[in-house]
This record gives structure tokens, sequence and C-alpha cells, in this order.
């Protein structure tokens, strides 16, 4: 974990409200960013906002990092307007990520722009020649990403909305509750999600409801992003955890909803 | 050679920033981030007498220039400090002053007595002003609302130890004047002002207030100048050094403070916004004092001009 400031290499827009920014690492960094763990980005020097905000790694890769974000209030929308050359003061890599030992079969699930840090984790996969089969739901199709970047990876990929626009109409647990139940599912399989607070608690759900090991990756208001300030906290079994230093990724069983 | 040198009670500081607590762990937290042996001295997080769970989430909101946290002094207690946080602690090359927060009289004097018995331990801060906690000692939604509770209090504690014993109050009162009085009265050593302002904030869409514990702590810049007058306010009043917080996000920050009447400064919210803060406040303060040919900080306490002249 360090405090550096950065170069973007490039900001785009990819859908209404999308964008993906990647900006360079010290050296060494960016290869040794887990899929899952996050930096703390400080979108100006003036105290609106005060604190940077966290955003998980999109994708890793040579002394770059990309990250995948939806424009939600003023920060983002700051952020959506820098060009390449502006430098930003970054804090990172923070969390512990997904594990890395990993063995498949895997199902990934991926809510909304929750579904960006997926992307470097189907990267890992796909170098150990897992295909994880993937679930994103979002909204209408305009809040689609990431699905043609896993079908590049080898996964296979299923879309559903909530208007129908796209994919399937419903939610993208219908679709998980098929694949887990269904006659043809691979065990032992592991469930890896991220997204909106509901659908994890669904997702969630379901897992225990069918004993299959599940991660989550969690988000919370947060300040420092180290484990000092105490405020990102979620309930666990264990009591009150920080999701910026104990997580962002956490055991689905041991969150107290 | 300009000097940074300051004292607070009986400690003397190389340089006048500290890590406020509740911002920076036990130390250990942010030793990555900036080398604390630079600084002036490290105030802990905040321990109780026994394992304290804290507020339900959210517990933090951001508002214009400003911090809400309602963190409730989450931490694992006294035993866990003595155990698993002391040892980080004793390495540390600066003063370490412990923040201390009791239910009754009777935990604050326990963890006194205990904490006394370290000896990389200099410092006492009694945590008087959280706003959220409740305390048993007073009728007041705050103990450092209640004057004649916070001079009894340190007096108590007074009897207890020989470390430097500093009360960290709270700025949510109708005369910081009197409440200063009667830490001094009651044997402080010196005063920490200010802690956070109660405050809350209201998510509209949901109509739900931001913060889990509804109402919580308002820190960072939007807070400096009420903190400076608070500071200004008890400068005016009593002889014990005071250490002045609430928002210094730059070396100009920290020096308005020291110019209204701080012997020392501590650096809070900052140290979320940007790590090395500390560090660019203290390299800031030396050029100050560099520009302004001031060869002491001490010479500089207090020193706000007078408009006529």
């Amino acid at each position: 974990m360090k405090q550096f400031y950065a170069k973007v290499i490039s900001n785009q827009r990819i859908a209404p409200d999308h964008f993906i920014l990647s900006f360079k690492t010290p050296h060494a960094m960016a290869k040794k960013v887990k899929p899952g763990q996050f930096f703390k980005i400080k979108v100006n020097n003036s105290s609106k906002p005060l604190l940077g905000r966290p955003f998980s790694v999109h994708k890793a890769g040579n002394n770059k990092i990309e990250i995948l974000y939806k424009i939600v209030g003023e920060a983002t929308r700051i952020l959506s307007t820098k060009k390449s050359g502006n430098i930003l003061d970054i804090l990172g890599p923070l969390g512990n990520g997904f594990d890395t030992g990993l063995s498949g079969p895997a199902i990934l699930v991926g809510g909304g722009h929750g579904v960006a840090p997926l992307v470097e984790l189907a990267k890992k996969f796909a170098n150990h020649n897992i295909k994880p089969v993937v679930f994103i739901g979002a909204r209408t199709k305009k809040h689609i990403v990431c699905d043609k970047d896993l079908r590049k990876l080898g996964a296979q990929v299923h879309v559903v909305t909530e208007d129908g626009s796209k994919g399937r109409k419903g939610l993208v647990t219908e679709l998980l509750k098929n694949k887990i139940t269904g006659k043809n599912l691979k065990k032992p399989v592991t469930i890896y999600a991220c997204g909106p607070k509901p659908m994890l608690m669904a997702v969630g759900k379901l897992a225990k409801d069918y004993k299959i090991p599940c991660r989550i990756s969690l988000e919370e208001y947060m300040a420092c992003g180290i484990g000092t300030c105490l405020g990102c906290a979620v309930k666990t079994r264990g009591g009150y955890k920080m999701v910026c230093k104990d997580g962002p990724v956490f055991d689905a069983k041991e969150i107290v909803w | 050679m300009v000097s940074l040198k300051t004292t607070i009670g009986k400690l003397e500081l190389k340089n006048p920033v500290i890590l406020a607590s509740g911002t920076c762990g036990f130390g250990k937290e942010i030793k990555s981030l900036i080398d604390v042996n630079k600084l002036g001295a490290i105030v802990t997080k905040t321990i109780t007498l026994n394992k304290k769970e804290g507020n339900p989430p959210p517990r933090i909101a951001e508002t214009a220039s400003g911090l809400l946290n309602s963190i409730g002094l989450d931490n694992d207690g006294l035993k866990d400090f003595l155990f698993e946080k002391i040892s980080y602690l004793g390495k540390l090359k600066i003063p370490v002053i412990v923040s201390i927060a009791g239910n009754t009289t009777e935990e604050f004097t326990k963890l006194t007595k205990e904490i006394s018995k370290i000896p990389c331990i200099k410092g006492i801060e009694i945590n008087l002003s959280c706003p959220n906690v409740i305390h048993k000692g007073t009728k007041f939604p705050l103990l450092a609302q209640d004057k004649k509770a916070t001079e009894a209090i340190i007096a108590k504690l007074r009897k207890v130890t020989k470390k430097t014993l500093i009360a960290k109050l709270s700025p949510s009162v109708t005369d910081i004047k009197e409440i200063a009085k009667a830490a001094e009265s009651g044997g402080a050593d010196a005063i920490s002002l200010v802690n956070t302002y109660p405050g809350m904030l209201v998510d509209i869409y949901t109509m739900k207030p931001k913060l889990g514990a509804v109402t919580g702590g308002l820190s960072g810049p939007c807070i400096k100048p009420l903190a400076l007058k608070c500071v200004w306010d008890a400068y005016n009043t009593v002889n014990i050094p005071i250490i002045g917080m609430g928002g210094i996000m730059t070396s100009g920050d920290a020096i308005e403070f020291i110019l209204c009447g701080a012997s020392a400064i501590q650096v809070g919210t900052a140290n979320f916004v940007n790590p090395k803060a500390p560090l660019e406040i203290l390299e800031g303060i030396k050029q100050y004092l560099k520009e302004k040919k001031v060869n002491s900080i001490k010479s500089l306490i207090g020193k706000l001009k007078n408009n006529e002249k």
C-alpha cells in the first residue's frame, strides 16, 4: 500500500453514465494487485469533495490500472472530466481482494457496475484455464457493462435486465438459482459476487440454502481506507469488521444482513 | 535554526504537530504511509475499559468541506491495548499519549491507574467529549458540558497519576471559558480543543438520517473558524497549555491556531484525506518561522495582534 501521484492515461465513456479510467502505477505495483482490491482516489485538491473515493480494480496491466466507474455524485462527476496527462492523488492497493489460490468451477455474479472487479477476477481464472459462468444483472440495456470483455476471457456470460431490454427480463438471482439447482452443475463450485447490497444479500442466501461457498465484495462509506477511522463497519458474526481492511471481500455466510 | 520545541505539561515535544485520536489508530496502521517519529507526539484511538462494539453503520457521511462520523468508540478495550497495542507504541521515538473514555468515573480511574504503570506512555488525553457516547456521571449529553463533572473527574484522575493529563473538551457548550477553567481547577496539565461538533445529515430520497446512529460528530475544514474561537477564548481564560485542533489541513491553519493560543496542534481529519498532511504541515510551519524571522515556535503562541495596532 502506497500513497502516490499517478498520471491519467485515458478516461473514456463506455456507456451513458459509465467510464473507464486508466492510470500509471509505480513500478511493479500493478503486477501484484489482486482482483477485488481497490484504490482510493482524491479527485481534486479542494476540500469539496473532501475525501478520496474507493474504486475497485477493473483491470491490472503493465504498470497500469483501470477502474470502471459510474457517475453517482460530485466526486465521480469531477473524475469523469479528467484527461490524459492529469495527475491524481492515489492510495492503494487497499483491501484483501478475492482469494488467489483459485480453483474452478466458478460462478461470477455482477450487478450493475459491480461487475467491474469481476473482469480482473475472470482474467485470473482464464490464466488457470478455468472458464467461469457469469451472470450480469442491470436495470436496462444501457447499464450492462463488461459483457464483451468477459466473453473474450472465455466466460459463459448470461445477461438479465429488469426491463427486459437485453437478455432475459428479471433479476440476476433468478438465473443463478436455475444454474445452481440445474442438473449439469459441476461441483465443488464457488460463487463470487459484487453489486448492490440487496443483490448480494439474495446471492448470499441462495449460496447458504444450497451450501455453496460464496465470496462477496462489499461497499460502505469510508474515510481512511486503511483501518484507522473504523468508519466502514459491516456487521459480521464475529462483530463489526472493516470493509477497507478486513474486506472488501467477505465470506457471504459471515455477514449479518 | 528555528526551534520548534514546545511544552505540554511535563512533556517536551520536539515540534508542535500531533496526530489526533481516532485518526491514526495505534500507530502501526499508518507506518507504511508516514514516518511518525518525525512528529511531536501521537494520540491513540480512545480506549475504554471493556471492548466496545461501536455504532451501527453507516458511520461516515461527507458534507461540504466536512466529515460527519459516529464510530462510537469502537475499540478492543484495555486488556487488548496492554497485550496487543503497547509493543508497537513502545518502539516509537516520540511521546505516546493514550486517549481514554469511561462510562463512569470508576472506569476512568481504573484506566488511568493501569495506563500510568506503562513507562512508554507519556500522557493521557481524557476524552470527556465524544458526541457518540453517553456518560453516566452527568445529566448533560456530554461530560464536557458539565463543569462540575469535568472538574470532579479530572481532580479524581489527578490523584492517581503523575503523567501529563490532558482534558479533551467539547466545543458544543454555552461557554467554553467555564469548562476550560473547570479542567484547570481539577488539575489538568493541558486541554485539547476541540472535539467534533454534534451534527446530523439526512438522505432526502430515503428520508432517513445518513448515519446509523442518527447523529454524529462533525470535523474537517468547515469547523476551523468555530474551533479557533474556542481556542482563543480558552487561551484568554486559563494558564495551562492548549492543544488546538479542528479542521487543520495546512500549515497556515496550524499557525492560525498557534497565534490564537495553541501551544501545539493536532491533525485529525486531514490524515484521512492525505496521510502525509502532518509532515507537510510541519514543513510549512518551519518555512513560516523562517520567513517571519521568528526563531522559536514558543514565541508565536497567542501572539495574535490587536486590530488597532
